[in-house]
């Protein structure tokens, strides 16, 4: 894995999950030349199998919770999950909808939220720029792991020495007799 | 015949920013036929808006739509105007006129973006968003947001916009038309992008009328229906326009059709800027909703209707909603049947989706 792949240029995934297109079109607005990403080598592409960072805007409902949830399992470790717009964060305005669920963190585990209706491009870059520590973070430790010398095995003798409290033919006994009765 | 495959199309696909369902029944290369399935991002908005009362439900209708968030505004807000037997002001109804022909511009440049982002033209994207942005900032300036504005109200608009700053906005918009000609232009005659629209999911003008299909995507099929100019709402019947119609009914012509509207809108501002009269944004309205109305308005997608019933409460007991990109997917559906594979984000995009209008 190399060391600076994910924080000199994350690739982000954007999932619409409910939303009104609000920050959604904030989301790609922030990938235009105005506000521009691009400069953190930020790139928007369509397969979740090629990205670092999860955007999702709008709530989840039964509907769409199982493709956030395939989305998300489909992204290769490590990866951080961004929560677009009010509605990502809690559902929002929507909240009492009969068909929204609520925040995006009922499905999947969220790193950052992004508050605001719509979520301003600021904001979102900001969330992402946030987003990358957390991603190195996140890959320090898988380092670590697979790093780190293995702990030994300690085998207890004294657990196999156990007499065991029931053996198999007693059980079988009892349970005959518990039925004839 | 050949072998038929099932191709999945979305939710989640690279050339849609919203969440549709299309299997493609294909014959080696030729889509066959589609079934569509929608309801990835229904919330029940319209239940929604009976436990709010008239004016906060404006707000919920604004949040149908990201793109035509101000159409909707005034849709609702002109439909509980009409079932309380409202009249508002003039300057009210240019200032709503206004706005809602720069939510065109925007709305518009940003599809351009979208096309061009369909058939792989990346810079051409960029540029579409770009010039997108100086309107937002105009947006920004006169009604405080990006995207939802909140800005109309049943009764007339929550605030004036100053003479001084309209006249700005049209100096603005005027001095963009050169930008957007420079775009527009690429669109129309770049071989790349003509070979890739020219004679593609043609529409005829029967099978449009038969199919119900509205806004550009009917313009562009040589159907002149304008609701602007048969509803008579906001002030447009005093700023004299004739609809825009092209007629080949392919993926040019609709585009064509989008890209001479931006200019129209353009002009319209300016002259409704010219001869806004002076006076109150708003008026007195009752406390409770009785009655009931309807309303059609052309947004930039086509046809949206808008329905609104009181029962004698602030509360509605109804507010319906319909909205273009719901009428115009089987005229998509037609489309698609046919065409390309490779053809198939094109056409998806010819009819500029617009799908959490379509389920709420």
């Amino acid at each position: 894995m190399s060391k600076a792949y994910v924080t000199k240029s994350p690739w982000v995934v954007h999932y619409d999950g409910s939303s009104c297109n609000g920050c959604d079109i904030e989301v790609l607005a922030c990938l235009m030349p105005m506000y521009d990403v691009e400069r953190f080598g930020i790139i928007n592409c369509g397969n979740p199998k090629h990205a670092d960072v999860f955007l999702v805007t709008g709530s989840v409902n039964e509907q769409n919770k199982d493709v956030v949830k395939q989305i998300y399992d489909q992204m290769p470790e490590p990866k951080v999950v961004v929560a677009v717009g009010i509605c990502a964060c809690s559902g929002g305005i929507f909240k009492d909808c009969y068909n929204v669920l609520g925040g995006v963190d009922q499905v999947i585990p969220v790193d950052a939220y992004v508050p605001g209706c719509a979520a301003r491009p600021e904001a979102i870059i900001d969330a992402v720029v946030k987003g990358l520590g957390i991603l190195q973070a996140k890959r320090n430790a898988m380092v670590e792991a697979i790093e780190a010398p293995a702990a030994p095995v300690v085998k207890s003798a004294s657990v196999q020495n156990v007499p065991p409290i029931f053996t198999m033919a007693e059980v079988k006994v009892n349970t005959m007799d518990h039925l004839k009765k | 015949m050949g072998k038929r495959t099932v191709i999945p199309f979305g939710p989640q696909h690279p050339v849609l920013p919203e969440p549709i369902h299309l299997d493609l029944v294909l014959e080696d290369e030729t889509v066959v036929d589609v079934i569509p399935s929608i309801g990835y991002i229904h919330r029940g908005l319209e239940k929604l808006c009976e436990t709010k009362d008239y004016n906060k439900m404006v707000y919920v209708i604004e949040r149908i739509c990201g793109i035509c968030s101000f159409g909707h505004g005034w849709g609702a807000s002109a439909a509980i105007e009409g079932a309380m037997g409202v009249e508002i002001p003039d300057r009210a109804e240019y200032l709503r006129t206004i706005l809602h022909e720069l939510s065109r511009v925007h709305s518009h440049l940003l599809w351009l973006g979208l096309m061009a982002d369909a058939f792989g033209f990346e810079s051409l994207f960029n540029h579409c968003w770009r010039i997108r942005e100086t309107v937002l900032d105009l947006f920004e300036k006169n009604t405080g947001g990006r995207v939802i504005f909140s800005i109309c109200k049943p009764g007339g608009m929550r605030k004036d916009i100053s003479n001084e700053n309209l006249k700005e906005m049209a100096d603005i918009l005027n001095g963009l038309k050169a930008e957007i000609k420079e775009i527009t232009d690429v669109f129309i005659n770049d071989a790349s992008v003509v070979n890739r629209m020219t004679g593609v999911g043609v529409l005829t003008k029967e099978e449009a009328m038969e199919l119900c299909a509205v806004g550009p995507t009917v313009r562009g099929s040589g159907v002149a229906q304008d609701l602007r100019l048969a509803e008579g709402h906001g002030a447009y019947h005093e700023l004299g326009f004739e609809p825009i119609v092209e007629e080949a009914g392919d993926c040019m012509a609709r585009t064509v059709v989008r890209i001479r509207e931006v200019f129209q809108s353009i002009e319209l501002i300016d002259k409704a800027v010219a001869q806004i009269p002076d006076g109150p944004v708003d008026c007195k309205v009752p406390k409770t909703v009785d009655g009931e109305f309807a309303v059609r308005l052309e947004q930039p997608r086509g046809e949206a209707f808008y329905y609104a019933k009181g029962a004698g409460s602030k509360f509605l007991k109804r507010m319906r909603v319909r909205t273009p990109t719901n009428i115009n997917i089987p005229a998509l559906v037609k489309m698609l049947g046919g065409s390309d594979l490779a053809d198939v984000p094109v056409l998806v995009l010819t009819i500029d989706p617009c799908i959490s209008c379509t389920e709420r």
